[in-house]
């Protein structure tokens, strides 16, 4: 058939750039918007639980700073971590939370709880990506 | 915001169960092989929390 699609036809951006901004935005909510229902309600009930987590373990947000490299290599993969995800950052960062980097285990945990929900949401759009290419079913 | 206090467990647990979740669903192609996956990869976080921290306990004397 004429129509028939292969895999090395080009997707358009306007097929997977929608449900891959979507789903930066709302965790889940590329899947959601791609019909995969029952893996996007995980997705959102996962990432956004760990991310509340965090919230209330008192986790500390990176910003990009530093000077040394070490320094600037933590802040700057820390902070590209809390943004990916999405409007949980967005929300939290608008309603002014801004909790100081303190001592403690409790703490520390929900630093790691902030950055990894943001990572997971990263592979969750990866995810978006090759279903909306095709590549996934 | 409610505070959180949780032991290094609970926080160890409640992590592995989420990261557990998200790399379930989007790794594989089949339910099936998802919850596969999901499973395993909870049982070797298990693994791994319960090894490491008695490897800690002993090494610490």
């Amino acid at each position: 058939m004429a129509t028939e699609k292969t895999d090395k036809e080009p997707v358009s951006i306007r097929v997977w750039a929608p449900a891959l901004a979507l789903g930066w935005l709302v965790p889940g909510g590329g899947h959601l918007l791609l019909r995969r229902t029952g893996r996007g309600v995980l997705l959102l009930v996962a990432i956004t639980t760990m991310f509340l987590c965090g919230l209330m373990m008192r986790g500390t947000m990176f910003t990009p700073q530093g000077e040394d490299l070490l320094t600037v290599l933590i802040n700057w993969g820390g902070w590209v971590g809390n943004v990916c995800s999405g409007i949980l950052y967005l929300m939290s960062v608008w309603l002014g939370y801004a909790q100081p980097d303190v001592a403690g285990a409790v703490h520390d945990y929900g630093t790691k709880f902030l950055v990894t929900a943001g990572l997971l949401n990263l592979l969750a759009m990866v995810d978006v990506f090759e279903i909306a290419r095709g590549r996934k079913s | 915001m409610p505070k959180m206090n949780l032991s290094h467990f609970e926080a160890a647990f409640l992590f592995s169960l989420l990261v557990s979740i998200v790399l379930g669903v989007v790794t594989k192609n089949n339910d099936r092989d998802r919850l596969h996956y999901g499973v395993y990869t909870f049982v070797c976080f298990m693994v791994a929390l319960f090894g490491i921290g008695w490897l800690m306990y002993l090494g610490h004397g």
